[in-house]
């Protein structure tokens, strides 16, 4: 099987099997949230953007929130081969984009997209074996099935494996 | 409170949004062109609704970088408002202001130049919709992000998600001397200011 990439966009899910790619390309507040069973390699990542779905008026896109978008991943994962008890996950994104002078009255909804992820990750038992999370920054993630890695990528932040 | 479902509005609340956004991108120029003392000529703003999936594609690819300035909006409309610019756009406005020559990255002086900018063309924005609508309306002080299109898109889209699946935004194009500058303005209504910008424009709206 040829290294396909799948991109993921804002409020998307993808899965594949080793040796695919997954990418989302300019993570900002939103949260990637990558799910790996690492016996059969079967890979998945969701993009989310809003914490919980039942706090919103209009939840039919549920890719588009923390809780439905992952329990969404994980049934499309068992679908080609993926054990649900084995699966690890890697996280990245969260970013608070603007910051500093603006003095919002909500919560930085980076910040609320990612504990919503872990408490939602943290209810079904899936460890987070690495995470990239927070800062004023945006993100490029791509995820290698074929041996688990997380590459990160920024603008004048870095890049690195996770 | 009434829902708001800007995937089923009709072609009347759009036609009032371009209008809306003919004025307010209008004044924004007109403030821009006395603020560098030069005539600006303005193409009619484009009012643009996408999905989440193409909305970090309008600067080519998610991952180009963009310059992103960004206000709280408060008063009798709440929310959000988001003035988007190509790296190359910011650096013609630049130049046009200050005479100076962007090199590899935007210093903190240019930087604070394009929050001035962003500044004085939202204030304006903002101004014309406040007297349209007679809803008192301020912006907090600009915040500026330069970072990939995708990030800077997703606070804007984050937003919408709150109410829909799609986006909307106002695409303006206006030309300085021989540069042309393009700019995306995001006005982002908190759901219960949506209702109230439309009632007091006299729309109904979900057919009530």
């Amino acid at each position: 099987m040829e290294n396909k990439i799948y991109r993921v966009g804002m409020a998307d899910a993808k899965v594949t099997q080793s040796p695919g790619i997954l990418t989302t390309i300019g993570l900002g507040s939103c949260v990637g949230i990558v799910l790996y069973d690492p016996i059969t390699k079967v890979s998945g990542l969701v993009h989310i953007m809003l914490p919980y779905s039942n706090k919103m008026s209009d939840n039919s896109n549920k890719l588009k929130f923390a809780d439905t978008g992952i329990q969404i991943l994980i049934e499309e994962m068992v679908k080609i081969g993926a054990n649900p008890k084995r699966l690890i996950s890697k996280i990245a994104g969260g970013a608070q984009m603007f910051s500093s002078k603006i003095n919002s009255d909500i919560m930085n909804i980076g910040e609320r997209n990612a504990i919503a992820t872990k408490e939602v990750l943290g209810k079904l038992g899936i460890p987070i074996v690495a995470e990239d999370i927070g800062g004023n920054y945006g993100r490029t993630i791509e995820f290698y099935s074929e041996d688990g890695r997380l590459l990160v990528k920024t603008i004048g932040y870095g890049i690195k494996y996770i | 409170m009434r829902d708001v479902d800007i995937n089923r509005l009709n072609e009347m609340y759009l036609d009032i949004l371009k209008e809306l956004g003919n004025i307010g991108a209008g004044n924004a120029i007109t403030a821009l062109s006395t603020m560098i003392g030069k005539k600006v000529n303005m193409q009619v703003p484009k009012v643009k609704i996408l999905d989440f999936q193409e909305v970090s594609d309008i600067f080519g690819s998610a991952d180009t970088i963009i310059v992103g300035i960004y206000f709280d909006l408060d008063g009798d409309v709440k929310g959000n408002i988001l003035f988007a610019l190509d790296i190359k756009s910011a650096a013609s406005l630049i130049w046009s202001l200050m005479g100076l020559e962007v090199k590899e990255e935007f210093d903190e002086l240019e930087k604070s130049a394009l929050e001035e900018i962003g500044n004085i063309m939202a204030g304006s924005y903002v101004a014309s919709l406040s007297t349209l609508t007679s809803l008192n309306m301020k912006i907090s002080p600009p915040a500026i992000s330069i970072d990939m299109a995708g990030a800077i898109l997703s606070v804007p889209a984050i937003k919408y998600g709150e109410i829909s699946d799609k986006i909307l935004f106002i695409e303006t194009q206006f030309i300085e001397g021989e540069k042309l500058i393009k700019g995306d303005f995001f006005l982002i209504p908190d759901i219960n200011s949506f209702d109230l910008i439309l009632k007091a424009l006299g729309v109904e709206v979900n057919g009530k």
